[in-house]
């Protein structure tokens, strides 16, 4: 660090000019990117998109309902299969974990994030569909329940290892068995946050449609109960972007504002839970 | 957290009416972009014509609509590329081929300032196979004097998902080039020398439309909706065809007197006057033995209808409806599907 | 008294029957809470499984091979990896070496120079882009980087068009248009993963830099990013595992051509893509069994990927506030 301090700072100005530009450049993407989106979807945003179900091939005034109503038992489904079993995995991780196992398990979460969507989808193909017989919701809510266990189980970890000893240390002074220190006083204090990741999660997979293509297929009438094909968000924009129809197109502008709506609204959502009322420990 | 457990009983009762339709018989189907155009609107009407009947296709392709079928995920599939013996043989119940209609697989194009072209085909296979680079070739500019061909490369694109319209060009171009044959051969899937490969029908047709100097061939009605320029090609007799019902009708003629008990049968590169030479039933993929009492029959009544009404919806979506020595043979083989049972 | 699990003091029978309830409770939980991470391992491992035992008719039939043959031929049955591995590889370096100095410079700007007042909300806006769902970059990517990237090429080609890296025709889609997408939606992940490292350096460090002389610059060359260097290493594998397995954005436009070619502006193919394209069509034990097998090779290199980002992260273990 010797030299002409004036170069010194000229250097300085110069660096932090760069970083300045990749700030302002990476922005003015994003801006492009959610303003385009909007501009281009709000035009195909219309009563007929949330409530009619697509039209066939040439004929314009369809929609998108049943692959509104499919996402939203997609996620349901993932949920189910992922909350509790990163919600629970992290609080054995953090309450009774040690050791190799621990490791393992925790390498096993990170190579489980990792792992494409579409190899996810294979497996949920192999195991779900083929044996069964045919495409179904099910078979999709697991493959983004699979998809969710990392996120759900490393923010659970993260906001339970916050919470104080001190409070695990009174809580068992006063007499609580392990199990009700656990459940009463531990996950409470650390619930806000852990919403939040199980909210980031859900969002996360709100999005992905490889491993939906191998398992809900997708549906271009209503899809009852959870056995059978179903439309979804990400499903129908990929088949209306790559089609030639104009209105395809508009419409899956239209199907990705909602999505990106959706998705935005559920980070919004668990940043404001994550504020509200913050962590007071001692 | 009260409105959070609101929505989600809320998503929940809403998934359970939406799902509690009245006993609603749901069949799937999936296979052939080709014919999707003809068959949403088939399967439109009929649910228009029989509530309770609802006909999921989905189009991923015909080599899917052969494999879902195989898998038995599907309850039928559509190829326009028939089912090979060996795939027949892996199969857990026999399959019929019931073809549904005719269509045409043509070259489309998207260079600047030119409407229509001259396609032999021997420029074909020649594009395809990587011989023939740059749009104002010898071989092209001598069959198109009238046209100011620019000096820009030629961008081949095919289709990256397995599809019975590949297996129908590539058939044709198996049949009018040894070279192809030799080096390249025919399929749903093949290793294409040269190109972009789009996703469906409707992928190639979207790269065509947004990339300058390309080719790519799609069934008919997607260049038409699409409003891509498409070529004629020379026919087996020598003249240029544009495709059209009549010239794929034409091309089917001769099939019709000749149609081998399974219906499986190429008509690329047909004889007659006014054929066009990549034309090709399209089929659906039906089990011999429906299990379900219920969905069976519905399938047995759309087909009958496909038969005879659906067949008049054919045309004004540019697909040539069966001839009529077609129809009668395939509504002896309806008759020949079991439905319910063990 | 002393009332730790296990030793309590038992005063009369009635306690007795409470410390016994209390023990099944726990042994209940732990079962439970155990039997739900144990799945976690086992759902990872029987991926592997299933992947392993898929793409056995391949293995057999091409062994090692499969890793650097060229072609893929549906007809002929012949199949290799090659171009795929390459087209996955080279994609995902193009989108790092964009990713990296753009996010890493952001984070810089973002953490060190911009008052936390400006700072807060554009890193929240940043963030927000992290969950932006992948088709809908693919959707942007189709209808705007595709056509813009084919003007810039074609300028591009006017001027550097002899140089092999630049050659081949200019269609808008192919390896360049994938590594800048890719480098879009892994951006906001590098900088807000960067963000909060350099965030958690000591301020007595800057303090210490700074009280000897250095110049803000310094500070953050010579003694932050090389304290948060294996924080930012991770984040970068991490970004760097999203985008070995971004599939659906990729396919939109990469072109799709299984081939190797030294020019950015070639199409390519990467193995997420083919999955995606020809899974559910493929017909035959050994087609299907090849498929697979990429599937395999992808998930092995997303293996090594995360053990390497987990070596990195964990050598920059922070303390947690809760635990003092």
């Amino acid at each position: 660090m010797t030299g002409n301090y004036r170069s010194r700072r000229r250097v300085e100005r110069l660096m932090f000019a760069a970083t300045g530009a990749a700030t302002g450049v990476t922005l003015g993407v994003l801006l492009l990117l959610l303003g385009y989106v909007a501009y281009q979807g709000v035009g195909a945003l219309s009563w007929h998109f949330f409530t009619r179900l697509p039209a066939p091939v040439g004929e314009a005034g369809g929609g998108m309902a049943n692959a509104i109503v499919g996402s939203g038992k997609l996620l349901l489904t993932a949920a189910v299969v992922g909350i509790p079993v990163g919600f629970l995995g992290g609080v054995y991780l953090v309450e009774y974990g040690r050791g190799t196992l621990a490791f393992a398990i925790r390498y096993a979460a990170d190579v489980l994030n990792g792992v494409p969507s579409i190899v996810i989808g294979i497996v949920a193909y192999a195991l779900l569909v083929r044996p069964l017989g045919h495409f179904s919701t099910l078979a999709g809510g697991v493959a983004l329940g699979l998809m969710m266990i990392p996120v759900a189980l490393r923010a659970t970890e993260e906001f339970l290892r916050l919470v104080p000893d001190t409070l695990r240390e009174a809580a068992l002074a006063l007499g609580a068995p392990r199990w009700i220190t656990i459940v009463r006083v531990v996950i409470p204090a650390a619930m806000r946050g852990i919403i939040t990741g199980l909210l980031l999660s859900l969002a996360r997979v709100a999005g992905e449609t490889a491993p939906l293509l191998f398992t809900a297929l997708n549906n271009r009438f209503w899809s009852p109960g959870w056995s059978e094909p179903t439309a979804s968000l990400p499903v129908m924009i990929f088949t209306y972007a790559i089609a030639p129809y104009e209105d395809w197109h508009r419409q899956a502008w239209a199907a990705g504002l909602v999505l990106l709506a959706l998705v935005l609204g559920a980070n919004v959502l668990a940043r404001i839970v994550m504020r509200s009322g913050s962590m007071r420990m001692a | 957290m009260r409105a959070g457990r609101f929505w989600l009983w809320g998503l929940l009762a809403a998934s359970v009416v939406a799902g509690g339709a009245e006993a609603a018989i749901l069949i799937n189907g999936a296979g052939a972009t080709f014919p999707y155009p003809l068959y949403s609107k088939w399967f439109d009407e009929f649910h228009k014509r029989n509530g309770e009947v609802q006909i999921n296709y989905q189009s991923i392709g015909s080599g899917g609509g052969i494999r879902q079928v195989l898998d038995g995920t599907v309850d039928f599939g559509a190829t326009d590329g028939p089912m090979t013996d060996e795939q027949l043989k892996s199969a857990p119940v026999p399959i019929l081929h019931l073809p549904t209609a005719l269509g045409a697989v043509v070259p489309a194009f998207n260079v600047a300032g030119v409407q229509s072209l001259h396609f032999t085909p021997e420029v074909l296979a020649g594009i395809f196979l990587g011989r023939i680079t740059r749009w104002d070739d010898a071989a092209l500019a001598r069959e198109n004097p009238q046209v100011k061909l620019p000096d820009a490369a030629i961008v081949p694109v095919h289709r990256a998902d397995g599809s019975g319209t590949t297996y129908v060009f590539t058939d044709y171009l198996a049949k009018v080039s040894p070279e192809w044959e030799r080096s390249v051969g025919r399929g749903t899937s093949v290793n294409w020398p040269v190109g972009l490969g789009g996703k469906g029908n409707e992928g190639v047709a979207g790269l065509v439309k947004q990339t300058p100097n390309t080719i790519g061939y799609v069934e008919l009605i997607y260049a038409t909706q699409n409003k891509l320029p498409f070529g004629d090609v020379r026919n087996r007799s020598g003249r240029f065809v544009q495709a059209s019902l009549a010239s794929v009708t034409a091309a089917a003629a001769a099939a019709a007197e000749k149609m081998p008990e399974d219906f499986r049968v190429s008509i690329t590169d047909a004889a007659g006057a006014e054929a066009y030479p990549i034309s090709s039933f399209t089929w659906l993929l039906v089990p011999a033995r429906l299990r379900d009492a219920q969905k069976g029959a519905a399938l047995k009544r759309f087909l009958e209808w496909m038969l005879s009404e659906g067949q008049q919806l054919a045309p004004p979506l540019d697909y040539a409806p069966l001839p009529p020595a077609v129809v009668t043979l395939e509504r002896q083989a309806l008759a020949k599907i079991q439905v319910g049972g063990a | 008294m002393s009332a730790t699990v296990g030793h309590p003091t038992v005063a009369t029978p009635a306690a007795g029957a409470r410390w016994h309830r209390r023990r099944l409770g726990d042994i209940a939980f732990r079962s439970a809470s155990l039997g739900f991470a144990l799945s976690v391992l086992a759902i990872t491992a029987l991926i592997a499984v299933v992947l392993f035992v898929a793409s056995g008719p391949a293995r057999s039939a091409f062994g090692w091979r499969f890793l650097w043959t060229s072609t893929w031929d549906p007809v002929a049955l012949h199949f290799g990896a090659l171009p795929f591995i390459y087209g996955t590889i080279a994609s995902t370096a193009i989108a790092l070496a964009l990713a990296v100095p753009f996010g890493l410079g952001a984070a810089i700007c973002l953490a060190e120079l911009l008052p936390a007042r400006v700072a807060d909300p554009l890193a929240f806006l940043i963030e927000l882009l992290v969950a932006v769902p992948s088709v809908v970059y693919g959707l942007v990517g189709v209808f705007v980087l595709v056509p813009a990237l084919r003007s810039v090429e074609v300028v591009i080609q006017r001027f550097l068009g002899f140089v092999p890296i630049f050659g081949g025709p200019a269609y808008g889609v192919g390896l360049l248009t994938a590594g800048v997408l890719l480098a879009v939606m892994v951006v906001p992940f590098i900088i807000a993963m960067s963000r909060e490292v350099l965030l958690a350096v000591p301020q007595p460090q800057r303090d210490a830099a700074l009280a000897l002389g250095a110049t803000r610059w310094e500070a953050v060359r010579h003694i932050i990013l090389p304290y948060a260097r294996s924080g930012i290493l991770g984040s970068v594998f991490l970004a760097l595992a999203r985008a070995l397995g971004e599939t659906m954005a990729v396919t939109m436009v990469i072109g799709n051509r299984p081939e190797i070619s030294a020019s950015l502006f070639a199409p390519a193919y990467t193995m997420a893509a083919v999955l995606a394209n020809e899974f559910t069509e493929a017909t035959g034990d050994v087609y299907l069994a090849a498929l697979v097998e990429i599937g395999l090779v992808l998930f092995a290199i997303t293996m090594i990927i995360n053990a390497a980002a987990r070596l990195m992260i964990a050598r920059v273990n922070m303390p947690s506030p809760g635990r003092a």
